[in-house]
C-alpha cells in the first residue's frame, strides 16, 4: 500500500482559534472510556476526552499536547478534535502544574468533607496531563 | 438674530462634541477589527458543536433525557447580553425591547445579565433579576461562559428553572446586527436533516459512551460554547453599532458647524455694515 494512503485528516479547533490542522498517521488520547490510538479507516465515532495526553504520528515526527476537555469526532479518513482546553507543551507553566498536582494531591489526601473530590480528581487529571507533556 | 458671540460658543462647543466622537469613532473601528476577528476564529468551532449535537440527537431519536424533555417548572432563565456602556445607537434598547415586547410573560422570568445598560433598563421595567455577569462583557473569555453556563445547568437540573433563553445580537456584517431571541434548552431539533445528511455523509455514527451518556456530558460543552458564542458576537455588534452612531454622530456635528459658519459670517457682516453705517451717519452730521 502507498504511504499516502494511510494518512488521514487532523483537525483540532478551540472555541478561540484553530489549534492544529494537517494530516496524520495515528493519533492516540485518553477517552472517558479509556485510551484510544486511532489509524486510517476507524469506524465512525464519537468520544468524550478525559485530561490526558495527544499524541499526533506525523510523517516526519511526534507532536504532543495536553488536552483537557472536549469531544472528538472520527470519521474513517478525518478526525476532528473540539476541544475547550488544549495547549503544546511550550504553552505549560511547569511549575503551576507542579503546584496544583500537589495542591489536587493534598484535597484529595485529606477527605475533607466539604471538597468536591470529583473536581479535584479532575484537577488532578489536569496537572498530570500538562506535567507529561513537558516531559515526554 | 443671535449675537456674534452666542454663535461662535456654540460652534465650539459643537466643534469639541464632534472631537470627542470622531476619537470614539476611531477607537471602536480598532475595537470592531478585534472582535470581528476574534469571532471569525470561533466560528468554526460553534458550527461544528452545532452539528454534533443536531446529529446526535438525530441519531438518539425521541430519547428521554432532562435535556431534552420539556420541564413542568414554568420559570424561564434568559441570558441577556447587553453592553456596560452607553452611545451605541440601539444597541442596547434593541435587546431590551426583544424582551419586554417578546411573548415570554414577564413574571415567568428571571434574567441572567451581562452588560450594565441591559440590567439597569430592566430593573426599571422590574423584572427579576439574578446575578450580575456585566464584568464578563468586557473581554469575554471562555472559562467565563463555563462559569455563566454551569450555574444555569445547576438551576436547570435541580428544577429552579424549565427553560433557558438566550438573547444577544447577532453580527451578521459590519452594518447588520440582528438582536435574537434563542432556546438554549431544552434542546430543540431544528432543521437538521440536512445538516446531518452533509455532515458525516450518511454514515451512521457511534457514541462511546452511549447517546444519552453522551449527551449528559456534551451539551453542557454546547450550553457553554454557544453562550461563548454569543458574548463575542455580542461585543462585536456592540463595537460595529457603535462605530455607526458616532460616525453619524460627527457627520451630524460638521453639518450643525457648516450652518453655524455662515450664520455667523452673516452676522458678522451685518454687524460691519452696521458699523459703517453709524460710522458714515456721524461723520454726515458733523459737516
Amino acid at each position: 500500500m502507498a504511504e499516502d494512503n494511510k494518512k488521514f485528516a487532523v483537525k483540532i479547533i478551540t472555541p478561540d482559534r484553530t489549534f492544529y490542522e494537517g494530516e496524520a498517521t495515528m493519533v492516540e488520547f485518553n477517552t472517558t472510556e479509556g485510551e484510544i490510538g486511532v489509524y486510517k479507516n476507524h469506524i465512525p465515532l464519537t468520544v468524550i476526552v478525559k485530561p490526558g495526553v495527544l499524541t499526533i504520528t506525523e510523517d516526519d515526527g511526534v507532536k504532543k499536547a495536553a488536552i483537557h476537555s472536549g469531544f472528538v469526532e472520527i470519521l474513517g479518513d478525518s478526525v476532528t478534535f473540539l476541544a475547550e482546553v488544549i495547549e503544546w507543551p511550550n504553552e505549560i507553566d511547569e511549575q503551576r502544574a507542579m503546584a496544583a498536582k500537589e495542591r489536587a494531591e493534598r484535597l484529595i489526601r485529606e477527605k475533607d468533607p466539604k471538597t468536591d473530590i470529583a473536581r479535584a480528581e479532575t484537577a488532578l487529571m489536569r496537572a498530570m496531563a500538562r506535567i507529561n507533556v513537558i516531559k515526554a | 438674530m443671535a449675537s456674534m458671540r452666542d454663535i461662535k460658543r456654540r460652534k465650539s462647543s459643537i466643534q469639541s462634541t464632534g472631537q470627542i466622537t470622531k476619537a470614539m469613532k476611531l477607537v471602536s473601528t480598532v475595537k470592531l477589527q478585534r472582535s470581528k476577528q476574534a469571532a471569525q476564529n470561533s466560528k468554526g468551532y460553534f458550527d461544528y458543536m452545532y452539528k454534533t449535537v443536531q446529529s446526535m440527537l438525530a441519531k438518539a431519536g425521541n430519547i428521554d433525557h432532562p435535556y431534552v424533555n420539556t420541564s413542568e417548572c414554568k420559570k424561564k432563565a434568559v441570558i441577556m447580553i447587553t453592553g456596560n456602556r452607553g452611545l451605541a445607537g440601539g444597541y442596547n434598547s434593541n435587546v431590551v425591547k426583544l424582551i419586554t415586547r417578546g411573548n415570554l410573560p414577564k413574571e415567568d422570568l428571571i434574567l441572567y445579565t451581562l452588560g450594565h445598560k441591559g440590567r439597569e433598563a430592566m430593573h426599571r421595567y422590574g423584572y427579576e433579576l439574578a446575578e450580575d455577569y456585566s464584568t464578563m462583557i468586557d473581554a469575554p473569555e471562555y472559562i467565563d461562559a463555563m462559569r455563566l453556563s454551569s450555574v444555569l445547568l445547576n438551576a436547570y437540573r435541580n428544577g429552579e428553572i424549565g427553560e433557558i433563553y438566550l438573547a444577544y445580537t447577532r453580527f451578521k456584517n459590519t452594518v447588520v446586527h440582528e438582536p435574537v431571541l434563542m432556546k438554549l434548552l431544552p434542546v430543540e431539533k431544528g432543521e437538521e436533516t440536512d445538516v446531518v445528511e452533509t455532515n458525516a455523509g450518511n454514515v451512521p455514527m457511534n457514541f462511546e459512551p452511549a447517546e444519552d451518556e453522551a449527551l449528559d456530558m456534551i451539551i453542557p460543552k454546547y450550553v457553554t460554547s454557544i453562550i461563548y458564542g454569543a458574548m463575542i458576537e455580542s461585543v462585536a455588534s456592540e463595537n460595529g453599532a457603535r462605530m455607526q452612531a458616532m460616525d453619524n454622530a460627527t457627520t451630524n456635528a460638521e453639518e450643525m458647524i457648516e450652518k453655524l459658519t455662515l450664520q455667523y459670517n452673516r452676522a458678522r457682516q451685518g454687524s460691519i455694515t452696521q458699523e459703517l453705517t453709524e460710522i458714515i451717519a456721524g461723520s454726515q452730521a458733523q459737516n
